[in-house]
């Protein structure tokens, strides 16, 4: 009777039925009754504000006055190393990507600079936004068989959840450009062709 | 003639100043709050390729305010829907009149007061003055007929009633220390020195209670966070909901030159106005011994340029305060100014009229 966490126990057990429907209901408000038991009234001090305001601008003005320094230093050409601010730039300073960050596609070329996809319409299948249309040609050389007469990647519908890079046998599409500002004043210009999916 | 032709300049260059300063301020906000949160602030306006540290938004912003559609809403009371933000800009830059920004300036030994309005009252014009503000809130709330708008503008006065009666309790300490109601007056008693010699007799000095109530209820007084349920920009818009334009842009004015008057008015009554301590109209005259002797003109100039430092001490403590402190509950907002500011600035004129008496008596 003596250890304290049987004691909760038979304390929470005079208030619920762990079986019933509301157990949670009334677990949740227990904790809330039990936090407003022990909620420490504020002091007379603490009540005039006054103690909270002087922490809450002592901590404002040092972030200020620190960053301050670091700017004016920067003019200077100094301490380049520290940065006095964490944001980016962003269109002239991109956000550094994780080398796995699934990005614009592309796909990727032969010596020759012909693509290497075989039309095995593997990704086509697998794209569960039905974003990729292939229509397939026959290759002159008899060792690939077929080729991509046409690729179409309509990036309007693109979900990014690169299942077309993962079912690829040739590795033929990549999701590596680091281009992820795809903004277009219509529609149509969000469908890439093959020539776009391979130069741009 | 020659005496309207300096009060005109006079005038002219104080209000002109003060509201260069205020536009500043949009500037000074934007970079203030940036640097006090790790970031860069505004910086794309540019002009022939010159950034000027992004100073150039606030002349983009002005254009963009000129350039927007003025929407008078259905059903609003035009002429008072118009008239608001006129009485609201008007009555904020007004009291600057009264404001001394400098000591005397002697040309040709002819004496001219660097105060536009040189009023044995300065104290209650600025006061009624800024008790005239509430009226731009009330009525911009009133004819805009929406009821956001409505529950902003009451919110509005019945916050600045509240507090303006602290305000107008917490210097009643300074007049009393002082003696007079002339701002100009009042800064000159400020130059005495008490302990002696060596601490001069500024406001903050002798009436440090004073100093901490009247800066509250000065806060309150601009309507800016954290006071700014009148405004209260996630709940209700607030009293300037239905303005668009430049309306709104003069609205978002008078708050920046309310802070700015604010602040004139706290270095005057608190931080020795003009005064540099230690400096005497005929140069430095040191405690520890010696003196720089220095003529009329280096003393005025050195007196506005510390009114101007002072200023800008309090500018960034409001703004300080504007970005880290969090909005106010309305119930907090009215305990606090009713409940603990008044009675506090109360017992400051009991205790201020008490220490004098004694003071009095021992010295006789």
């Amino acid at each position: 009777m003596d250890n304290p966490i049987e004691k909760r126990r038979l304390e929470l057990e005079k208030y619920f039925d762990a079986k019933s429907p509301f157990a949670l209901l009334r677990v949740a408000q227990m904790k809330r009754a039990w936090k407003h038991k022990n909620r420490r009234e504020l002091t007379w001090w603490e009540n005039t504000y006054i103690p909270t305001v002087v922490t809450g601008i002592h901590l404002t003005s040092k972030h200020f006055f620190h960053n301050l320094n670091l700017h004016i230093l920067h003019l200077f050409g100094l301490c380049k190393d520290q940065k006095a601010a964490v944001t980016y730039q962003y269109p002239e300073q991109p956000r550094p990507l994780s080398a796995r960050t699934r990005t614009r596609h592309r796909l990727t070329k032969r010596e020759d600079g012909s693509p290497r996809c075989v039309a095995c319409m593997m990704c086509e299948t697998v794209c569960p936004a039905r974003c990729i249309e292939i229509t397939a040609g026959e290759h002159p050389d008899p060792n690939i068989e077929k080729f991509p007469q046409k690729f179409v990647l309509d990036l309007g519908k693109c979900v990014y959840c690169g299942f077309c890079v993962e079912v690829c046998p040739e590795d033929a599409i990549r999701m590596d450009t680091g281009k992820l500002n795809t903004a277009e004043y219509s529609r149509e210009s969000m469908i890439y062709d093959k020539k776009r999916l391979m130069d741009e | 003639m020659n005496d309207i032709l300096i009060k005109f300049i006079i005038a002219s260059g104080t209000i002109g100043t003060m509201f260069g300063v205020a536009g500043f301020l949009t500037w000074v906000e934007r970079k203030q709050s940036a640097v006090m949160q790790d970031r860069i602030g505004a910086n794309r306006a540019t002009i022939f390729g010159f950034k000027a540290l992004g100073l150039f938004h606030a002349i983009a912003d002005v254009l963009k305010m000129l350039s927007k559609e003025e929407f008078i809403p259905q059903g609003a009371n035009k002429f008072l829907f118009n008239l608001a933000p006129y009485l609201s800009v008007t009555f904020a830059l007004v009291g600057f009149a009264a404001i001394p920004i400098g000591n005397q300036l002697v040309i040709s030994g002819k004496v001219i007061e660097l105060q536009a309005a040189n009023l044995n009252i300065a104290l209650i014009f600025i006061f009624a003055m800024m008790s005239m503000g509430v009226y731009g809130v009330v009525l911009g709330g009133f004819s805009s007929n929406n009821n956001y708008a409505f529950l902003g503008g009451m919110r509005g006065a019945a916050q600045m009633i509240a507090y303006e009666i602290t305000m107008g309790a917490a210097i009643m300490g300074v007049i009393m220390v002082y003696n007079t109601l002339d701002l100009q007056m009042l800064v000159r008693g400020q130059g005495d020195y008490m302990l002696g010699g060596w601490l001069p007799k500024w406001g903050i000095f002798c009436q440090p209670l004073s100093f901490v109530l009247f800066l509250t209820a000065a806060t309150a007084e601009t309507k800016r966070t954290p006071f700014d349920l009148p405004e209260g920009e996630s709940e209700i818009i607030g009293y300037f909901v239905e303005y668009s334009g430049m309306k709104f842009g003069m609205f978002f004015m008078a708050d920046l030159v309310e802070t700015v008057l604010v602040s004139a008015l706290m270095t005057t009554l608190f931080l020795g106005g003009w005064q540099i301590p230690y400096l005497h109209p005929d140069g430095f005259h040191f405690p520890w011994g010696g003196m720089i002797a220095m003529s009329n003109w280096p003393v005025a100039a050195l007196g506005v340029v510390a009114f101007f430092v002072k200023l800008s001490v309090f500018i960034w403590l409001l703004m300080a305060v504007r970005w880290t402190l969090p909005r106010f509950r309305y119930d907090q907002l009215m305990n606090l100014g009713w409940k603990i500011l008044l009675p506090a600035s109360l017992i400051n004129i009991a205790l201020t009229a008490i220490v004098m008496t004694l003071l009095r008596q021992t010295h006789g």
